[in-house]
Order: C-alpha cells, then structure tokens, then sequence
C-alpha cells in the first residue's frame, strides 16, 4: 500500500478519534469545572478523581431502554439524532489543524494535518453546520411533544439568526488573508510584527473575534443562549422525548460543534498552529491548546452567566450584534482598501 | 466512469426527490425531500468544477430558506394536509382556464427544449471553455459579477430589498388606537 495514502488515512483516523473523544473529554471537564467553581468536587467516584466518568455514563446510556413516543413520526424520529451528530463530524472536514509536514523525511512529498483541503473551505464548514439545525428541528418536531416543538422552534430561529452575525464577522477575515481557504488563511497568520506580536487576526479583527465568539455560543445553543434545551421552561427541549443513545447523540453533536467552533476560531483568529515559541512541528500541539482555552471559555461563560430571556436572544441578535458585525466588515474594508487597494 | 456514475446518481436522486416533494401529503417532508434535492444539486455543481456556486446553493437554499419554510411548517403544524372535494365552480377549474394552463405548460416544455437545443456549448466540458476559472474561482466569480453584470446584480437586489419592504408593510399590524 502506498505510505502516503496509508499516512493520510491515519491522519483522518486520528482526527476522527479526537473528535469523538472531545466529546468524553468536555463532559468531564464541564462537570469538573462547574463542580469547582461551585466548591465541590464534581464526579470523583469513577476512575481516579472522576476520570473515567464519560465511559461510565455512555455505558449506561448503551444499556437503557429505546423508547419512542407514541403518535411520533417514526423515520424523522430516527433520523432526527443521525443528522445532528453526522453533520457535527462532517463539518470537521475542511478544518486543517497542523502545517504540512513530511515526518521527518519518511514522506517524499509532505501531507497537510487535517481530512481534506478545498479552496472554499470555510464556506464548506458554514455550510455543513446549517445543515446540523435539521437535526435539532426535526427532533423537536416529530416527538410529537409541545416541548420538543417548541425547543425546535427556538433552535431554528436562533440559528437562522446568529448565523447572519456569524457569517458576516467571517467575512471581514476572509477579505484580510484573500482566502476562502482555512489553510491559506492560517498560513496569512504566520511571522510576526515588530519582531514579536504575532500576526494574528484577532489583534487585526479583535470586534470581529468577539463578535464570532458571541455568534458562536448562540449558534452551537450553549448557554446563556441555551433556549432549544432551556430546562426551566422546556423540560429538556428538542430531546425531551429521547433515550438511550438516540439520546446521547445529542449531547455528543454539540459538543463536536462547540470543538469545531474553537477550532474555526483558532484558524481565522489564533494563527491556527503558528505559535510564539513553540516551533513548527509540534504546532499542531499549540493549536490544541488554544482550542482548549477558547472551550475553556466556553464551558466557564455557562457557569457564570445566567439565561437570557428569549425576546432579549432575537434583540441582542438583530439589532445589536447584526449591526455591528456590518459596522466592523464596512469599517475593516474601508481600511483595507485605504492600506492595500 | 465513476464521474458518469456519480452524475446520474445526483441526477436522478434531485429528480426523484423534485417528484416526491409535490407527491407528499407531509408537507414537512415535502420540505426535506426539497432539502435533498438541493442536495444532490450541490453535488452536481461539485461534478462542474463549481465549487462556490454548490456550497452558496447548500448555504443559502438549503441552509437559510428551507429553515424558515420547515419554521413556517412546524408553527402551522399541519400533519396532513386535507384534500379539499373537487370544486367545479372555482373559476381555475373552468374548461377554458384548464385548457389554457395545459398550453401554458406545453408552452413551457417547447421554450425550454428549444433554448436547451440552441445552446452550442453544452457539448463541450466545462473545465474546457475559455472562461472556466469564471465558474471555479470565487475571485473571479466575483469580478465577473461585479463588473460586466454590475447592473443585473444590483436590479435583483433592489427587487428583493422592495419585495423585503413588501412583506414588513403587509405582515405589520396596524396598532394603538384607531
């Protein structure tokens, strides 16, 4: 068999392992950290200090029951969980999370770190995450529960909504590296200023960033903008009615997004795997750590902040952050084109 | 030979799927087989060396649009939609309507077949025309779209924008007292 093709599989093998063991890794770590910032220990029984846990839980999940309500429609019923986690691998595929590399000259041409390469391949992950909503919403709406639907409901104005804010902040990055693909725009993001600011697009796009981030946490429904599974209201929301591992889907789908989403950020923002001391092949270590501060954020704002109230998501969503991601793509083409056109 | 399998596969998949949304009683899955029909479209974009055009279809249609109409269905809720009995008097079932929307349909037919039969380039492959970077580069795309067909790109969007002010006049409730 051919190394490279061999090589290349494992690299999606690998990547594929890391993304279903994010999802382990985050349950452990947000019970751990809530528990922490709540003075107590979170889960400790299970494996030392607790970290087996994850393994315990999906166990558990495996050996329960499959119920399916009566009067819900059984093929979207199905399909519903299906959709949600395939769409959260998928939209993994586009993003590269190390440089080119040759093994230390096992390999005569180098292969890149990451699934595949395309030239839009922002455009590809924005695109497959629209297309994870289906599963919230058709969850929602074939449990044939009023919870569910309106849990479902909410997903899919939320989402339609964020995603304009979203979109329009990647927008002004991509206009900055001239590139719709990841690769090129990380590659945009290496060397430094002044000899040691890195070349990062936040320190260009900080609004942009924030923004993102902002977008972000609304799009993968985390809270404060938790309202598909908001629990005082709604029960559960969109998975009120699922068991078992049609179940665990879910959880497993948003966590996969919450690590894609780090990961686009550290791509269009972090410089990817270009990091300040750490040198080129072990950059690939250095994007993982800064994925892991941007999920830390993630899992420290839903531990902090309370709940917004829905009209206040649709407000914040349309008239505030709308507005300002424009604001900031006018304002960064205007200096563009001034410094560059 | 993999290229000509996977172009009937998408083909015949948007075909099949274009057929069952109108033959659904569901209208929510009328909106999935749609969804998947965008789909396979997507791929057949893909199979044109297009891209951008098969992931802005995929975005767009199937990621924006088609949300809203499975919004719109899930707040109806309409399981099934009721088949309604045969009504004789509506003026669209009139002999005279009937037979002139069966023209407009054959009319339709002959337009299509006759622009089809009428393009020359349709024989040659797309990644063999002179202008194939137009269709697989985005900056190019762009550049076409904003310099030789400025003036379309900017009619459609002010035709949207009016069609947007449209329906916010429309869907407004007169409020406060009258």
């Amino acid at each position: 068999m051919d190394l490279t093709l061999l090589i290349e599989l494992l690299i999606i093998g690998f990547t594929f392992f890391m993304l279903i063991n994010a999802s382990a890794v985050l349950v452990l770590a947000e019970r751990k950290i809530m528990g922490f910032m709540q003075q107590r220990y979170g889960p400790y029984l299970v494996g030392p200090h607790g970290a087996l846990q994850p393994l315990a839980d999906i166990l558990k999940l495996l050996f329960k029951e499959e119920l399916r309500p009566k009067g819900a429609d059984k093929w979207l019923f199905t399909l519903a969980p299906i959709l949600s986690v395939t769409a959260a691998f998928a939209a993994f595929s586009t993003v590269p999370w190390g440089a080119e590399t040759t093994f230390f000259g096992l390999l005569d041409q180098p292969v890149k770190l990451g699934v595949t390469d395309v030239n839009v391949g922002i455009m590809v992950i924005f695109a497959i995450t629209s297309m994870g909503v289906y599963g919230i919403v058709l969850a929602g709406w074939s449990s044939n529960s009023k919870y569910s639907l309106f849990g479902g409901l909410r997903a899919a104005a939320q989402m339609i909504s964020y995603e304009l804010s979203y979109a329009t902040a990647l927008a002004a990055v991509i206009m900055l590296a001239g590139s719709l693909s990841l690769r090129e725009v990380v590659d945009a993001q290496s060397g430094y200023w002044l000899g040691f600011i890195p070349k990062w697009y936040i320190f260009l796009q900080p609004v942009g960033f924030i923004i993102y981030v902002i977008a972000g946490v609304a799009e993968t429904n985390r809270a404060p903008f938790d309202f598909p599974e908001a629990e005082q209201e709604l029960v559960a929301g969109y998975n009120t009615e699922y068991s078992s591992v049609r179940f665990a889907l879910f959880p497993q789908a948003e966590y996969i997004n919450m690590a894609t989403m780090s990961a686009v950020a550290t791509d269009l923002y972090l410089g990817g795997w270009h990091t300040p001391l750490i040198p080129d092949w072990l950059g690939w270590l250095g994007f993982l750590g800064k994925v892991g501060i941007i999920l830390f954020t993630y899992i420290w704002t839903r531990w902090t902040l309370p709940r917004y109230r829905y009209d206040q998501l649709m407000h914040f969503g349309w008239k505030f952050l709308l507005p300002a991601s424009v604001i900031n793509l006018i304002v960064s083409a205007a200096i563009f084109l001034y410094f560059n056109g | 030979m993999a290229e000509t399998i996977a172009f009937y596969l998408f083909s015949g998949l948007a075909i099949i799927a274009s057929a069952l949304v109108i033959g659904q009683r569901n209208p929510m899955y009328s909106v999935l087989l749609l969804v998947a029909s965008f789909g396979a479209m997507a791929g057949l974009f893909i199979q044109l060396d297009a891209p951008f055009v098969a992931v802005a279809l995929m975005i767009v249609y199937a990621g924006a649009i088609m949300v809203l109409f499975l919004f719109v269905v899930m707040l109806l809720n309409a399981p099934q939609e009721d088949a309604l009995p045969y009504d004789h008097t509506h003026p669209f079932r009139h002999p005279v309507m009937m037979r002139f929307g069966a023209l407009l349909a054959v009319l339709l037919v002959v337009q299509l077949t006759y622009a089809l039969l009428r393009a020359r380039d349709l024989r040659v492959p797309v990644a063999g025309r002179s202008d194939a970077s137009v269709v697989s580069s985005v900056s190019e795309l762009g550049r076409v779209l904003f310099q030789r067909h400025v003036f379309a790109f900017e009619a459609t969007s002010i035709l949207i924008l009016v069609a947007m002010v449209g329906a916010v006049v429309l869907a407004r409730k007169e409020s406060g007292p009258q």
